[in-house]
């Protein structure tokens, strides 16, 4: 093996293929969209050179603020949801229900197999108030209170948007985070309890700890995941009211495609772009430093 | 490690394959793929918006009928996309050169005019007249589109409608209410529908335009038929006071609950059948509704017990009330690279037959002529139509001249004006900072 893989054709031959993919697929595009940033215009009416005013306009322009504010907050809100929750139900699966958690773990996975757009449409019923008052609403009803138009302020809307992302993707969390508390050695746990460590305290030193690495990994992908969200705030908001529940994968879309202004779409995309890159590296130091000496 | 050339040569070989096959097959994954109408189109395809029913079935009807041979020839194939995505779609189409025959035009006329300069749009005067059917447009039709595609005939006029508010003639009654002739009386109407437990208006705030609508319909009776061109040239701006004025007095019938619970979740088809349904006193809309008047399945009320009313007039306000916002409902335009001889067939017998057939099925008005004599449907059909026949003067719309992200901005905010999420002056700086980009 060692032989084959010291072979620089080798692995020309076994990279070359899916490099040459990967590029054409991922970084020419990549390279295309900040070309076109640099200019103004559409596929209708053809692409001027704009210079540096497409910057310019971004760091002048209210709307990508606003877009930028509802990004990172969603974002931060959701992984902080979907991963709590997450953890919340692996510790339900491994130390209460322990053999008997296959159904509960199934039934919990099961919103993350529905498509986004029926699930939007799920939660739009259950909180519309017109033209039939849904379920929310009738319940606030029953206990006295009134019905709330969730979808008519940005703030309800969100905290909506927030529960069914939540809702939709702890099962997806619950099971990546139980693969890693499975992982844990019984024996450590055992001794612990001798130790007399128990509940709060055994989760807090040893659960935790030992299970960092994998918590990480599950922050990771529910933040690159959330910071890039835009079907499940197109079926249910879709980003209204006004622009209340605009993120800014969605700004940059209008921006292209509905408005058709390409170049400051792709300067958008820069932009996002860039955020994720220095939330993937924050995540990637924090996740570096040693627990064992925290 | 001994090599061995043949297995070498053949190792080599298959990676220059596998690399050059990956090439090709990205090559023809990004190359154009337009499949439109660009040569000459094998269906009279048609791009519809999903709300609006009207012309895909007068078109179907006359394929089975009038047009049948021009249907054999070319057969008709409807497709649809919801309105709020009709200008993306036609961006990407557009950008594939892979428009159909014939699309329902953008949302903003500006649009059209873009796809137009970019040699997309037909020039349907040079069209009809060379088929010789130019005279089969009515004259007002020929100049509201006029008015808003720079001068050009850049749609056909499938519809062409005057808009106002429908009425419940039943609910007035009972309730002692005379039509309103100014906006104070139908502010004071709407409170005592209000206080009767009936619903004052139905709008749907998800599509949002019916309720700028208002916000134009109030400028145009305050500030005169030159309201919103002023806009468009550059001479006021849209946070003037009087132009705020307008937007404040449509959210103060918001604030009053005038328009029900939750109106930025009503669509288009509920704000229609709470209406119909008997269930709102009033409905601003277009005479496009004319056909669901008609639809006595739809139309629970009874199209006898529908009353049509102008916008009416603001107290001292320079607009007058017998100016009609007029529109051509939902212009379709024409793929001017598929206009060949048997689109011009179709085109030629559609501008013939339509007007009629339009009017006798589904009881709406076309912007062409009506050939064979048809009676009203029902009275508020007769009203409007002698509407449109004595009108001397008419206005267009909130957005008409707007950008397509100063429409986007205004029609996606409208439901925030009237809950009070966005203040009046807020909605109108959006407005107008969106027209400045």
């Amino acid at each position: 093996m060692h032989r084959v893989l010291g072979d620089r054709r080798a692995v020309a031959i076994l990279l070359g293929p899916a490099l040459l993919v990967y590029t054409l697929v991922m970084l020419v595009p990549i390279g295309w969209s900040l070309g076109y940033s640099f200019t103004k215009g559409n596929s209708i009416t053809g692409f001027s050179w704009a210079g540096f005013s497409n910057f310019q306009r971004l760091a002048d322009d209210p709307a990508v603020h606003d877009a930028l504010w509802f990004t990172v907050k969603y974002a931060v809100v959701v992984t902080a949801g979907q991963v709590a929750a997450g953890y919340a139900l692996a510790l339900l699966y491994t130390f209460y229900l322990k053999r008997a958690s296959a159904l509960v773990r199934t039934l919990v996975f099961f919103p993350v197999v529905l498509p986004t757009v029926a699930v939007g449409l799920l939660f739009q019923k259950f909180f519309q108030v017109a033209p039939q008052t849904g379920p929310v609403n009738s319940l606030l009803e029953l206990v006295g209170l009134h019905s709330v138009d969730w979808f008519g302020s940005a703030g309800g809307s969100f905290w909506v948007l927030v529960l069914m992302d939540v809702w939709r993707s702890m099962g997806f969390y619950a099971v990546l985070l139980f693969a890693g508390l499975v992982d844990i050695p019984e024996e450590v746990l055992e001794s612990a309890r001798l130790d007399g460590a128990s509940g709060l305290r055994l989760i807090r030193h040893i659960v935790l700890p030992l299970s960092f690495p994998v918590l990480m990994s599950s922050a990771i992908f529910s933040i690159n995941g959330t910071l890039k969200v835009f079907d499940s705030i197109v079926a249910l908001t879709n980003g209204g009211p006004g622009s209340g529940t605009t993120p800014l994968t969605l700004y940059m879309f209008q921006t292209s495609f509905t408005y058709g202004d390409y170049g400051y779409g792709s300067t958008i995309a820069v932009l996002l772009t860039v955020l994720c890159l220095l939330v993937t590296l924050v995540v990637f130091r924090v996740s570096r430093r040693d627990l064992t000496k925290g | 490690m001994t090599n061995n050339p043949t297995r070498t040569g053949r190792t080599r070989l298959a990676g220059y394959t596998a690399a050059a096959a990956a090439v090709v097959l990205l090559a023809s994954a990004c190359g154009s793929g337009g499949t439109g109408a660009s040569a000459s189109p094998k269906n009279f395809d048609y791009l519809s918006v999903t709300e609006n029913t009207t012309i895909k079935k007068t078109l179907t009807t006359l394929s089975t009928t009038s047009c049948a041979d021009q249907n054999k020839a070319l057969p008709l194939k409807v497709d649809t996309v919801p309105q709020s995505g009709l200008d993306q779609k036609l961006q990407l189409l557009a950008g594939q050169n892979a428009l159909p025959v014939q699309f329902a035009a953008g949302n903003a006329p500006a649009l059209t005019t873009q796809l137009f300069t970019a040699g997309n749009v037909a020039n349907l005067e040079d069209e009809l007249t060379k088929l010789g059917a130019f005279d089969q447009l009515q004259p007002a039709a020929v100049s509201t589109i006029k008015a808003l595609y720079q001068n050009k005939l850049a749609v056909l006029p499938y519809e062409y409608n005057i808009e106002g508010i429908f009425y419940n003639k039943k609910v007035f009654e009972a309730n002692g209410v005379s039509v309103p002739k100014t906006w104070d009386e139908l502010v004071a109407a709407a409170a005592k529908f209000q206080g009767a437990g009936v619903q004052p208006f139905a709008a749907s705030g998800q599509q949002g335009w019916p309720l700028t609508r208002l916000v134009s319909g109030y400028l145009y009776r305050s500030l005169g038929p030159g309201a919103m061109s002023a806009i468009a040239n550059g001479t006021a701006r849209l946070t003037d006071p009087e132009y705020v004025k307008a937007a404040q007095q449509v959210a103060e019938l918001g604030r009053k609950g005038y328009f029900g619970q939750g109106v930025g979740s009503i669509d288009y088809d509920t704000a229609m059948n709470q209406f119909l349904g008997g269930k709102a006193a009033m409905f601003y809309m277009g005479s496009w509704a004319l056909a669901n008047i008609a639809d006595a399945e739809q139309d629970t009320v009874g199209a006898e017990n529908v009353g049509f009313m102008p916008f009416p007039a603001v107290a001292g306000g320079k607009g007058s009330i017998d100016q009609y916002p007029s529109n051509v409902g939902l212009p379709v335009a024409m793929n001017a690279k598929g206009f060949d001889q048997k689109t011009g067939d179709w085109v030629k017998c559609v501008a013939r037959n339509y007007g009629s057939v339009a009017l006798k099925d589904q009881g709406t008005i076309s912007g062409f002529k009506v050939n064979t004599p048809v009676e009203s449907a029902n009275a508020v059909t007769g009203q409007i139509r002698d509407t449109i026949g004595a009108s001397k003067e008419s206005v267009l719309w909130f957005e008409a001249l707007f950008s397509t992200k100063a429409t986007t901005v205004s029609q996606q905010n409208a439901a925030s004006l009237v809950t009070g999420a966005t203040s009046p002056e807020k909605f109108m700086q959006l407005v107008q900072d969106a027209l400045a980009q």
